[in-house]
């Protein structure tokens, strides 16, 4: 009997094996089911991985390694001088995938561009309501105030006109929220009265066409035959949806999967001494810090501010919460990202000069809460240990504080509505442009009632980021922001904390994954050995 | 006997309105604002909150609200997620069958052991068997399913390599599902290896589940068997001299069947909650991992649509159970 189980279980290994000889598929053990597959529609980093990161392209992608714009559908493109208007040349030649329900008639063109980006504008639009509604992306990147028109002026030109100069509008282009949908699809679902189905049964350009989906079982892929910049090297890619993180990493031990998603931090020593598996791991694009409340006394003193700075002992935090793995923030956004101050120095850990500047600020038995949020965030594993050694550091120089916690969405309301006097937070990037830490963090506009959890409002630093945001010239922009963190510095509304650290599971026999810079999971230009 | 009926469907209807009013009132009253976590850190404008509300008639008085929710049910109309957009009723029947699946083999499971091995231990009471027995069970009932699981997975997946990590079937097949029941689609598929597979991947999850039933059940057979065992009409059975087999298997195990399948019928209910953890555990697509799911984003539709749905299979298995008392026992019926 032993022996049969033995063989049934080994059978089914070879199976995969065999499988992967015959057709190679790539099986990535991932997290939980996406929200659905229009990425328009969803906020979710699950949601991309299953639908915009495999399904779609944009009319521009990120270069992975340094974040710059790189051509996607569109391959140029030309920005007036006013920095009004952005012409798109649509790349000729790209063919939307067939499935069993739809089998598309011609090739992606400018209608194609005009519609994904209408269907979220346009409250109007025929398909705008549809699946709910909602474009929570679309609206939290300003996009409905930005957008003026979006007009075709050939089969394969697109023009954009926006209502003000924004520079990293060109950056918003590349997120998920962007993708390019089938226009003929919908216009086909809502002939049929079914207009649902889009978000359903997608129909993209990209590296992958969806086969079927099973609900927290199982979302199986094909690679794309005509996909316009080459057929992935795999053939099919399965998600097996596999939600508990020790159970992902049994998986990917018995060969079950070749790649797994988030690990958890206590298995990263195991995984790192596993000869059959390889360990990526990137800084990810994020920022775990501690806001300051700047409008509530004595947080209205830069000095006091200053002084908590100074006191916290980061290196052992970064020991403690990230066990090791994770990097001292300086700045207000990570090193990967253009533009970053590498000039700027950060407070020393010192209780006594917090103590003196303490003092000099007039500041004496100080008490505050520390809020701690109830979840695991990417920049922040812990936040409530997190919060425990920072009261720890600060009862050394004479502060009191006290931890306090809420459900995460009440969390989240609370903090926005500034009721806190010091709150730990955190962000992940969306287009590795610095404004989209930078002005949706700690601009005047997000100090009221919004992201700004610090409620900081500095006219200088606000002036920089204006002026940034005017121009597309890099050189520029990056004079500005480095700038600018000179500000946030000196005035010190945060605590910067850390960056964490992505890492990325993997079989041997798994070559070109790149870790996405944006903590997202693509498997175009993987391959199995 | 119609009577007997009656009177018992008539108990469920006020434990219905009973229920839809507790799943209504319940996530309600915990905080947390589905709004919000729709967006996280981002967050959005005091005006888009109010208007995402308003789309989703969180802004009406909560008494108009709890009349449309019942108005909906009525016509069988469960809602929409907030989350994924789609009917609550159809993410729920798409995901239940994998449920009842493996509730239904960990009950087979928990029965089929934990019957012989609780009437055994009675009928050699003080035996070491009958300590063994009782040890297990009361260890099976204290585990932890999370623990257990994970346990199991380690030793029969990761070291041994008997059975499957996780999932319900090899991701080797593939084919459309038709009933939502892995054993008989896999069938139906005609694919070569598909029921083994399914099989396969059913044995981990099966025990996990089926362990603290198993246990109940043990116990409380044994228990029953033993008062039973005692009664006068055992001892007359025995003196006219039948046959020792005779004397359990009809005399006194029909007699000790009564509390055990109360019992049975009230596992139903451990057994839905007991899959919440599991399906987490083995990647099992099934209603336990949705709910919790739902819960933790405020996911108002689909909770209260998934409890109501829960809560009314288990009244209706309950109800079953109280039929089948009549059956076995006409003095029940009879007592109104």
């Amino acid at each position: 009997m032993k022996d049969r189980a033995r063989g049934l279980a080994l059978a089914a290994a070879l199976g995969l094996t065999a499988l992967t000889a015959q057709a190679k598929t790539l099986v990535y053990c991932s997290e939980g089911s996406p929200e659905g597959f229009n990425a328009s529609l969803y906020t979710a980093g699950t949601t991309f991985d299953a639908s915009s990161r495999q399904i779609f392209d944009r009319l521009v992608e990120f270069e992975p390694t340094n974040l710059t714009i790189v051509p996607g559908l569109a391959e140029s493109w030309t920005i007036s001088d006013d920095g009004l208007s952005y012409t798109f040349k649509l790349r000729a030649g790209v063919k939307f995938h067939a499935s069993r329900n739809f089998t598309p008639s011609r090739e992606f063109n400018a209608d194609d561009v005009v519609y994904s980006f209408e269907r979220q504008l346009l409250v109007d639009h025929p398909m705008h309501n549809v699946s709910g509604g909602q474009y929570e992306y679309f609206e939290s990147m300003d996009m409905p105030a930005l957008i003026q028109s979006i007009d075709k002026i050939d089969a394969l030109t697109v023009r954009f006109t926006l209502n003000r100069p924004e520079a990293p509008f060109l950056s918003n282009l590349g997120m998920d929220f962007a993708s390019i949908m089938s226009r003929e699809q919908a216009d086909a679902l809502l002939a049929a009265g079914t207009p649902e189905k889009a978000d359903l049964q997608p129909v993209g350009t990209g590296p992958f066409l969806l086969l079927a989906y099973q609900k927290d079982a199982v979302i199986r892929y094909k690679a794309h035959p005509d996909y316009w910049a080459g057929k992935a090297a795999i053939d099919d890619l399965i998600f097996a949806i596999t939600p508990d993180a020790s159970v992902r990493l049994q998986k990917l031990r018995a060969g079950e999967c070749h790649v797994m998603a988030y690990p958890n931090p206590a298995d990263i020593a195991s995984i790192r001494s596993d000869p059959a598996l390889i360990l990526q791991e990137q800084a990810g694009m994020n920022i775990g810090y501690l806001a300051f409340n700047t409008e509530k006394a004595p947080f209205t003193d830069k000095r006091v501010r200053q002084a908590l700075n100074m006191a916290v002992d980061k290196q052992a935090i970064i020991d403690a919460v990230y066990q090791g793995e994770g990097m001292i923030a300086k700045n207000p956004f990570p090193p990967t990202i253009w533009s970053y101050n590498e000039s700027i120095q950060d407070y020393a850990y010192d209780p006594e000069g917090a103590r003196r500047l303490l003092a000099e600020a007039g500041v004496s038995h100080l008490e505050t809460d520390i809020w701690a949020m109830p979840v695991q965030r990417p920049y922040n594993p812990n936040a409530r240990r997190m919060a425990e050694l920072i009261q720890s550091d600060w009862a050394k120089v004479g502060v009191t504080a006290r931890p306090v916690t809420f459900e995460w969405g009440e969390y989240l309301k609370r903090s926005k509505m500034g009721e806190h006097q010091t709150v730990l937070l955190g962000w992940t990037g969306d287009n590795g442009d610095p404004d989209n830490f930078l002005f949706t963090l700690l601009s005047c506009g997000a100090a009221r009632d919004a992201a700004n959890r610090a409620r900081w409002c500095n006219e200088d630093f606000e002036a920089l980021l204006m002026q940034a945001k005017s121009t597309a010239d890099i050189a520029r922009r990056t004079e500005y922001y480095e700038k600018a963190q000179v500000i946030f510095k000196e005035e010190a509304p945060w605590i910067t904390i850390a960056h964490s650290v992505v890492f990325m599971p993997m079989r041997n026999e798994v070559v070109g994954y790149r870790i996405d810079p944006f903590g997202l999971h693509k498997f175009y230009g993987v391959d199995l050995q | 006997m119609i009577r007997f009926i009656l009177t018992r469907v008539g108990l469920v209807l006020p434990t219905f309105i009973g229920i839809t009013l507790l799943a209504f009132a319940m996530i309600r009253l915990i905080p947390g604002d589905p709004v919000e976590l729709l967006v996280g850190e981002r967050g959005m404008t005091a005006e888009r909150h109010a208007q995402l509300r308003a789309g989703l008639g969180l802004d009406k008085p909560l008494l108009v609200q709890y009349a449309s929710y019942i108005g909906g049910v009525l016509h069988g109309d469960l809602g929409k997620s907030i989350v994924t957009k789609r009917p609550v009723s159809e993410e729920f029947f798409t995901l239940f069958p994998a449920t009842v699946e493996l509730s239904l083999c960990a009950l087979l499971f928990a029965v089929l052991l934990g019957l012989p091995a609780g009437i055994i231990a009675a009928v050699r009471r003080g035996s070491t068997f009958d300590h063994t027995v009782m040890g297990v069970a009361l260890t099976g009932y204290s585990m932890p399913i999370f623990w257990w699981g994970l346990l199991l997975i380690i030793l029969f997946s990761g070291i041994l390599g008997w059975t499957p990590v996780s999932g319900r079937i090899s991701l080797l097949f593939y084919f459309d599902a038709v009933t939502g029941f892995m054993l008989i689609d896999s069938l139906l598929s005609g694919q070569e290896g598909a029921f083994v597979s399914t099989l396969s991947h059913l044995v981990l999850p099966t025990i996990v589940l089926g362990t603290i039933p198993l246990a109940v059940i043990a116990r409380q057979t044994r228990s029953a068997m033993l008062e039973v065992l005692n009664e006068d009409y055992v001892r007359t059975a025995r003196a006219k001299g039948l046959a020792p087999l005779r004397v359990i298997g009809l005399h006194a195990l029909r007699n000790a069947l009564i509390p055990v399948v109360t019992v049975i019928g009230l596992q139903v209910g451990v057994l839905f909650s007991g899959a919440v953890l599991t399906e987490t555990i083995f990647a099992w697509p099934g209603i336990g991992k949705w709910l919790i799911d739902s819960i933790s984003r405020r996911d108002y539709p689909s909770v209260q649509g998934g409890i109501l749905l829960i809560a009314t299979t288990v009244i209706l298995v309950n109800l079953a159970v109280d039929l089948v008392y009549g059956l076995i026992n006409p003095r029940i019926r009879h007592n109104r």
